[in-house]
């Protein structure tokens, strides 16, 4: 009991932490707060109190998974007004999503995707053209983009089935790059210019109004947070359960050691086919949500470079481990954007970090813990 | 005499220009232990690879009771009731001893997405069952081992991996094991207990039939019955392992021209 409320104690904080990163204006007070975050990381890995820490969140898994949806949904309502911080706040969740697909991917079934927002790109576009075309209820729009952004990866499964490593890492890259050039070119998909999205609409809710539930008013991005925080419940729950069953273990079989997974038996091909699959859907899904969100798509938002940030955000949470990323998609997403003396140079801030979790951490934030197929280990 | 349970006629497997594998015939009775021997280099691997599919024989066929295996693809060997182990240690260091076992044990395992997503209990009432399936097999080799079944491989010694890599190839019930040399890396008298630990579970399970590679002489003269040796590619003798030992071509090829 004293540890659950340490727990609320913890959480609280760190709430109170990103609400102040969200609102705070002068890049002074933001960059205290960063600085702040930084010596906290840097005590937590000394002391070595950070594995503990998670361990402890892993056995009491349910109510940490509580705790962060009620951290979400509180952080949204004190921000109720403050469309920008909603706005950064769904974007952060939305890129937990793609990179939960894309952790099954490359976390578990070791299938490199240098193409993720690529995926994501297909779910985008797919959401435009059928919000505009025809009048599909926009749920079912969403659950296409994923359909699309996984009958998309397809196209690509000969070649990745067929190379390792480096060189499959470069057929996701040339397909990255293939499909913005795709785009740019086509008029159909409006060229370098995009398209424009019309308002998402899950049945009588209409999402460019403003929130107003008798006297509790809000921004209309307030009905976007709760749809994302829905999405990665789902998602969450979907990656967590593929990993704690036999479909995981054959992943990981697959990953490290591909000769002696066929030699037991495991069709190497069929697991990378499933992983490579499911990871496109939940990209595809993300980007449908996201396409929505912004209202408006181009070609730009799609390059080779978010890839990346997708790739890099897997590397720095911790490979495999859907706690460790979301904590990873949040400093990547929130810090270029909050600190504008680093925004031009957010690439190089990535690659720096990479390079420096690769060297003192190689396992990332949190690394992944070995898995227990049943709640209890028996 | 018995039909054979694996039969090999003139298998061969060419790397290039060199001949890894020169037309061998080889029979093994079930419920045997036959000890395949040779200088490094001589093809005793490369037959473990080519009879489990792992690279396709250029010529010859094997078949196992009586059905034509070659050249099928490694799942199906598998399926078909013929495990193996490594020479290198291809153990999953970063999952727990658990885990490895259930690798072995894929093709007794419910990996449909609906029930390993949705029905959860179901999935868990599996996993207790292999939880104890694994535990009586592991206590055989060694009690303690099967109470660290939840620790991650890369924290266990030698002796206990290869342990854990007989029990992955013995868990799915196979008829024919293939055992690529165990003793490497470990101790003479290490060794000795793991082959001790095998011919008890061979009797338990009664009718499995075994091929060994190993260098280690002893172990084979404890072990087997029947020996056949290779040298580049090629059976130059069989036999008992005195007999075998006693034969001029194989003194000449372990030791060179006297």
């Amino acid at each position: 009991m004293r540890s659950r409320g340490a727990a609320v104690a913890l959480t609280a904080a760190v709430t109170a932490f990103v609400w102040g990163l969200l609102r705070a204006e002068s890049q002074s007070a933001i960059a205290a707060l960063l600085a702040l975050a930084v010596a906290a990381g840097f005590v937590l890995l000394k002391t070595r109190w950070l594995d503990p820490l998670a361990g402890a969140a892993l056995a009491n898994e349910r109510f940490a998974q509580g705790l962060a949806v009620a951290s979400v949904a509180a952080l949204a309502l004190v921000l109720r007004d403050d469309d920008f911080a909603l706005l950064l706040v769904t974007r952060v969740l939305i890129v937990i999503v793609a990179c939960l697909g894309l952790n099954v991917q490359f976390g578990y079934a070791g299938v490199v995707n240098f193409a993720g927002a690529s995926f994501f790109g297909v779910g985008g576009y797919t959401a435009a053209v059928l919000a505009r075309a025809t009048g599909l209820p926009h749920v079912l729009i969403l659950l296409a983009g994923g359909v699309t952004a996984a009958l998309t990866g397809t196209v690509l499964l000969l070649p990745i089935l067929r190379t390792r490593g480096h060189y499959a890492a470069l057929i996701t890259i040339a397909f990255a790059l293939l499909f913005r050039t795709f785009l740019e070119v086509n008029d159909a998909l409006g060229g370098p210019q995009g398209l424009k999205l019309g308002e998402m609409r899950i049945g009588p809710i209409r999402f460019n109004d403003p929130v107003g539930i008798g006297p509790f008013e809000g921004s209309f991005y307030l009905k976007y947070v709760a749809v994302a925080l829905i999405l990665l419940a789902l998602a969450f729950a979907l990656v967590l359960r593929l990993e704690r069953s036999w479909i995981g273990l054959a992943l990981d079989a697959v990953r490290i050691d591909e000769i002696a997974a066929a030699s037991f038996g495991l069709d190497v091909a069929r697991w990378k086919i499933a992983a490579f699959t499911i990871g496109n859907f939940v990209i595809g899904v993300a980007g449908a949500l996201s396409a929505f969100m912004i209202g408006f798509i181009a070609p730009n938002n799609y390059t080779f470079a978010e890839s990346l940030i997708f790739v890099s955000v897997l590397l720095l949470g911790g490979i495999g481990n859907p706690w460790g990323l979301s904590l990873a998609a949040a400093i990547v997403i929130l810090v270029p954007e909050k600190l504008q003396v680093i925004q031009e140079y957010r690439f190089l801030m990535f690659a720096t970090l990479v390079v420096l979790v690769l060297l003192f951490r190689p396992v990332g934030l949190l690394p992944r813990p070995l898995r227990r197929l049943v709640e209890r280990s028996p | 005499m018995t039909a054979p349970l694996l039969s090999c006629r003139g298998l061969t497997r060419r790397f290039g220009g060199v001949l890894a594998l020169d037309g061998l015939d080889l029979d093994v009775e079930p419920g045997s232990v036959l000890g395949l021997i040779g200088p490094n280099g001589s093809g005793k691997t490369t037959f473990f690879n080519v009879l489990t599919g792992l690279f396709p024989a250029n010529a010859g066929e094997s078949r196992f009771a009586g059905q034509p295996i070659t050249s099928w693809r490694p799942q199906a060997v598998y399926r078909i009731g013929i495990a193996r182990t490594f020479q290198r240690s291809r153990m999953c260091l970063p999952l727990s001893i658990f885990d490895n076992l259930m690798v072995g044990n894929h093709l007794h395992l419910d990996h449909g997405l609906w029930f390993n997503l949705v029905r959860r209990r179901a999935l868990r009432r599996q996993v207790e069952e292999c939880y104890q399936a694994a535990r009586d097999l592991l206590r055989i080799f060694d009690p303690p081992l099967a109470d660290r079944m939840m620790e991650p491989a890369s924290r266990i010694p030698m002796i206990d991996r290869r342990r854990v890599e007989v029990c992955r190839a013995l868990i799915s019930r196979p008829k024919l094991l293939l055992l690529d040399e165990p003793s490497a890396g470990m101790t003479h008298e290490e060794t000795l207990r793991l082959m001790d630990d095998i011919l008890q579970v061979q009797q338990q399970l009664g009718g499995l039939t075994i091929i060994l590679i190993e260098h280690e002489m002893s172990v084979i003269e404890r072990v087997t019955r029947r020996c056949v040796v290779l040298n580049y590619g090629r059976k130059i003798a069989e036999g008992t392992y005195s007999e075998v030992s006693g034969d001029p071509q194989v003194r000449q090829a372990y030791l060179g021209l006297e």
